[in-house]
């Protein structure tokens, strides 16, 4: 087949560049023709925005006489509900000294003295920041989406890593589901499920369950045939190797699913309180939406001391010897541990008493201020020569050519990159964007995101060669990656909007520092992943340096930086859709609108579903690059 | 060697129908339109042909072969030749296309899931290439595995596993776990997770390939002891020509998918049936498999006959040390009768590989 791929040009007598230049010249020429007609202007009272608001209004009427909410959806929302305040009271009846010694022995008997003491150290820093209640209620919160999550997403993940034809039918499920900016979620679950707790438990738990079936599904999955066949030979039945086999092979993965799940689940819990879910949540949106770093502040730093809490005892969980029981001494430990902070609940104050909390609002406030008068001129300018140079021209681009154009040219790219079949999904979500009626806004989203994933795409793939050439930086910026991605997607917004307040860059210098990392992982662990042998041979064969990287280490690395791309286009979107709340404005403005003003809901709504529309399109025009081996092999698969 | 006390034993197995385990046009074939390709002249295509048409891949063709009690029955092939999915379509592991398999006189095709589990529960166990054992479990339950599923209680089993670690030669490692055992105890831990349900038969799938050469010797000694002592039915599968030769009774050749010979060490390279098998066996030291039935003739004419007398089932190796001490021709004897004789220069022109020669020339 190589020789076919040859000699195709030759016989053409056209060089290989010819074909896309050409396309290229046909659409500038197209939209030097066509410019300015055929746009699709943003109109706040559009029909289909209408329509929704109604469906609100008819749903709200009829919430108790209506069959399916009297008889299903409002039993889930009181079991879910149920669930909530048994968990948030009991937390309460523990209080502050009973939470600190139960969480302290749970980190004792997952990871020794180390973690029971950042768990100690973790959950007293909720009082001190202030923010026991929240913390309490996010917790709670948490614990809900999370059991829930599993209760549901274990067995399901099961299933599917036995049966490949159901793993075939969740696939493309979970696949739009982890692209969906979290935004998309809400607004649905506002119609179904009212605001309130446990509107946000369902939201969250509906976010944080993709990893739970995936990760199951791939342990279950991946344990070693050869055991599975050994079981089946001795005349083990179906359940006896999954219980016997299996699952016990597949555990230490699935501390992994959990920890995942519980990560997800931290970074859905706060934007679960647009729909009032309580919690810590609700701070930082306040501080958010008032551009006050300094109330947001410690809401965001105890979701991130939680979530390193939660997560290093799950990840101390997932490695621990497999072979290890728990010694006598952490039994006691952890016992002793649990029963003096159960013990001192009648002692103690169960609130956490005022005069130990330290307020910050007013100096973090006043810092900003000063990082604001006097980074001023730095800030700004980055700020405006990226506006002048990208935002604004592509922005124009893209909202004065014809639909028909950019729907073309959006079909092109994805059938080269990826395919005919991913191409005409693309092509079929851009044009449900257009009949939605928030053409003009996607196509603002459009720009943020392009601009914010070429950047990001750039410092990436230089973190990341720069990390796979050198162990030195690499073992630096390891720590660095690892903490990022523990951290609630919200939290990057924060020095965003310290920095460049609330503009439309605020959004993309967030979804920057929020997709970056993993790309540079990504895109490292390609490089890494190319065979020493390879890499040797390469060497012994006279290479420099710079020959090995571009000849052998990128193109072996392809797929791996495929997937960053795809995974970075993903992570950006979701990033600045959130980005609304801040002076994004487009799309994610739209959603945060539909929240605060009722008559809006159905703009709200309508702009959700353009959002995972968007997604999907976004995605399915860079995934079909990863599955592809090689350019050659496209004309013959 | 093993051969020594086959004779015996074929004797008892040889009346038909008391196999134990008949295989008869047992086909394997894999992919979405097998049972189509099967009923089409298709099936005839060599491999590559017939994936390039129907996109099925055919792993085990028309194979029929029968294993007699007690014996050591070796499948050798290349990799890809269909020798493991052959083993394991004898327990439906792998489900077969078509074909018969009976084993201890029962048709296993035609059982039902329950009664499959009790054939593999109780007739014929299995040690695996990469060994299969269980690592989040300690030797001692991964022996007791299979008596653990078929319900015994713990103490029984545990006992039982114990005693079998001890016939395998692994006292003292019950409470270890897998992964810290060296290869060559790990299977043995495998060789005694399968001999700890007391089966009838034993298949070995390619069980010491992955260890290194001197720790294969050894376990090949230890399952030539073992089949001594627990005298297993057993079939065993090798890449391996020199295991084939060391262990099988009798061997059968596989090439894509076909047996293309069955038979003795000694016939396989006395005679082998195409070219294929001849290329297989052309490195074997012949005189350590050969015996002197293949190279006696008839007594010329006036040729002594009051030289030494050996049995035909000699090896020709360990005749020359006899035709050293004696100028006079070999009586081959065979059944009390005279089969033939030998002289120096038989074993001579046989050493240097030009027989055919000189029988020409005789």
């Amino acid at each position: 087949m190589s020789s076919a791929a040859v000699t195709t040009p030759a016989r053409l007598g056209w060089p290989r560049w010819a074909a896309p230049v050409g396309v290229a010249v046909a659409f500038v020429a197209a939209y030097l023709l066509f410019r300015g007609t055929g746009t699709l202007p943003h109109d706040k009272e559009a029909p289909q925005f209408l329509a929704v608001t109604e469906l609100r209004e008819w749903i709200d009427d009829h919430r108790n006489d209506n069959p399916l909410f009297l008889y299903f959806l409002n039993y889930i929302r009181l079991f879910v509900g149920g669930l909530y305040e048994a968990f948030e009271t009991a937390l309460y009846a523990l209080g502050w000294p009973g939470v600190t010694g139960v969480m302290g022995a749970l980190a004792w008997l997952a990871g020794g003295w180390r973690i029971a003491l950042l768990a100690v150290g973790g959950v007293s820093a909720f009082g001190v920041l202030g923010l026991w209640e929240s913390s309490v209620d996010t917790l709670a919160l948490v614990g809900v989406a999370v059991l829930l999550s599993l209760a549901i997403g274990v067995p399901v993940g099961v299933w599917a890593g036995l049966s490949s034809r159901v793993r075939r039918a969740i696939t493309p499920v979970l696949d739009v589901m982890q692209i969906m900016p979290t935004f998309a979620y809400l607004a649905p679950l506002a119609l179904f499920f009212h605001i309130g707790a446990p509107a946000g438990a369902i939201a969250t738990m509906i976010y944080s369950i993709p990893p739970a079936i995936r990760i199951t599904a791939l342990a279950v999955s991946q344990v070693s045939p050869t055991a599975v066949e050994a079981s089946a030979s001795l005349g083990a039945t179906r359940w006896q190797t999954l219980f016997k086999v299996r699952l016990p092979l597949a555990r230490p993965t699935m501390a992994l699913a959990i920890n995942q799940t519980i990560m997800m689940a931290l970074s859905m819990v706060v934007i679960a309180s647009l729909i009032s879910a309580p919690g810590l949540g609700g701070d930082i949106i306040r501080g958010l939406s008032r551009a006050q770093v300094g109330i947001m502040l410690p809401a965001g730093v105890a979701i991130v001391i939680m979530a390193v809490v939660l997560d290093r005892m799950m990840m101390a969980v997932a490695r621990r010897d497999p072979h290890a029981r728990p010694r006598r001494l952490d039994l006691l430990t952890a016992g002793a541990l649990a029963a003096a902070g159960l013990a001192l609940i009648p002692v103690l104050p169960k609130v956490w008493p005022e005069s130990l909390t330290v307020s910050l609002v007013a100096e973090v406030n006043d810092a900003v201020r000063w990082a604001e008068d006097n980074w001023f001129t730095v800030t700004a300018w980055i700020k405006d020569t990226t506006s002048h140079l990208l935002l604004n021209p592509l922005e124009s681009l893209l909202t004065s050519a014809p639909w028909w154009l950019v729907a073309l040219a959006v079909l092109a790219v994805a059938w080269r990159v990826s395919g005919p079949r991913p191409a005409l999904t693309a092509l079929a979500c851009l044009l449900a964007i257009a009949l939605l009626g928030v053409w003009e806004h996607t196509m603002q989203t459009m720009t943020t995101v392009a601009v914010a994933v070429l950047v990001t795409l750039a410092v990436g793939l230089l973190l990341g060669v720069a990390a796979a050439r050198s162990p030195r930086y690499s073992a630096l910026q390891r720590p660095l990656l690892d903490a990022a991605q523990t951290m609630p997607a919200f939290v990057y917004l924060l020095p965003a909007l310290a920095l460049f307040e609330t503009t439309r860059f605020t959004a993309i210098f967030a979804s920057i520092i929020y997709a970056v990392p993993p790309v540079v992982r990504l895109v490292e662990d390609g490089i890494r992943a190319v065979p020493a042998t390879v890499v040797e041979a390469a060497v012994s064969a006279g290479s420099t340096p710079g020959q090995l990287l571009w000849k052998v280490q990128l193109p072996m690395a392809r797929r791996a930086i495929l997937l960053a791309v795809n995974q970075g286009i993903v992570m950006t979107l979701a990033m600045v859709v959130v980005g609304g709340l801040v002076g994004a404005g487009a799309l994610g403005y739209d959603v945060v609108a539909g929240f605060s003003q009722r008559t809006d809901f159905g703009m709200g709504f309508v702009a959700g579903v353009a959002t995972v529309l968007l997604g999907v399109m976004l995605d399915r025009i860079t995934q079909g690059a990863d599955r592809r081996p090689s350019p050659r092999k496209r004309k013959f698969t | 060697m093993l051969s020594d006390g086959k004779n015996e034993e074929a004797r008892v197995g040889d009346s038909p129908g008391n196999a134990a385990i008949s295989v008869a046009g047992l086909w394997k074939i894999f992919g979405s339109r097998a049972r189509k390709v099967l009923d089409s002249a298709d099936k005839h295509l060599d491999p590559a042909a017939l994936r390039e048409k129907t996109g099925c891949t055919a792993a085990v063709r028309d194979v029929s072969f029968e294993v007699r009690p007690g014996e050591v029955f070796v499948v050798m092939g290349l990799s890809g030749s269909g020798k493991s999915t052959l083993v394991r379509c004898l327990t439906r592991l792998v489900e077969p296309t078509a074909g018969r398999i009976s084993i201890g006189g029962e048709d296993v095709r035609a059982a039902s899931p329950a009664r499959l589990r009790e054939i593999r529960r109780h007739q014929v166990s299995m040690v695996f290439q990469h060994f299969g054992l269980l690592p989040h479990r300690k030797v001692i339950d991964n022996v007791a595995y299979g008596l653990e599923v078929q319900g015994t209680p713990r103490a029984a089993r545990h006992a039982r596993a114990a005693e079998i670690l001890t016939l395998v030669g692994l006292d003292g490692h019950a409470d270890a776990y897998p992964d810290q055992l060296s290869g060559g105890m790990q299977q043995r831990v495998g060789l005694a997770r399968a001999l700890a349900v007391e089966p009838r038969v034993m298949l070995f799938d390619e069980p010491f390939s992955a260890l290194d050469p001197l720790i294969r010797r050894d376990m090949q000694a230890e399952v030539i002891r073992l089949h001594r002592e627990v005298g297993k039915t057993m079939v065993f599968i090798t890449h391996d020509l020199a295991e084939a030769l060391k262990l099988g009774e009798r061997i059968a050749i596989m090439r894509a998918g076909a047996i293309v010979q069955l038979g003795t060490a000694e016939e396989l390279v006395g005679a082998p049936a195409d070219d294929y098998v001849a290329d297989f066996v052309r490195d074997v030291p012949r005189d350590q498999v050969l015996t002197l039935r293949w190279i006696c003739r008839a007594p010329e004419p006036g040729e002594p006959l009051d030289g030494p007398e050996l049995p035909a089932a000699t090896l020709i190796r360990d005749a020359i040390g006899v035709a050293s001490a004696s100028s006079r021709p070999i009586k081959v004897v065979a059944g009390g009768e005279l089969a033939g004789v030998v002289d120096r220069v038989d074993l001579l022109s046989f050493l240097s590989g030009q027989e055919t020669v000189v029988r020409a020339g005789a």
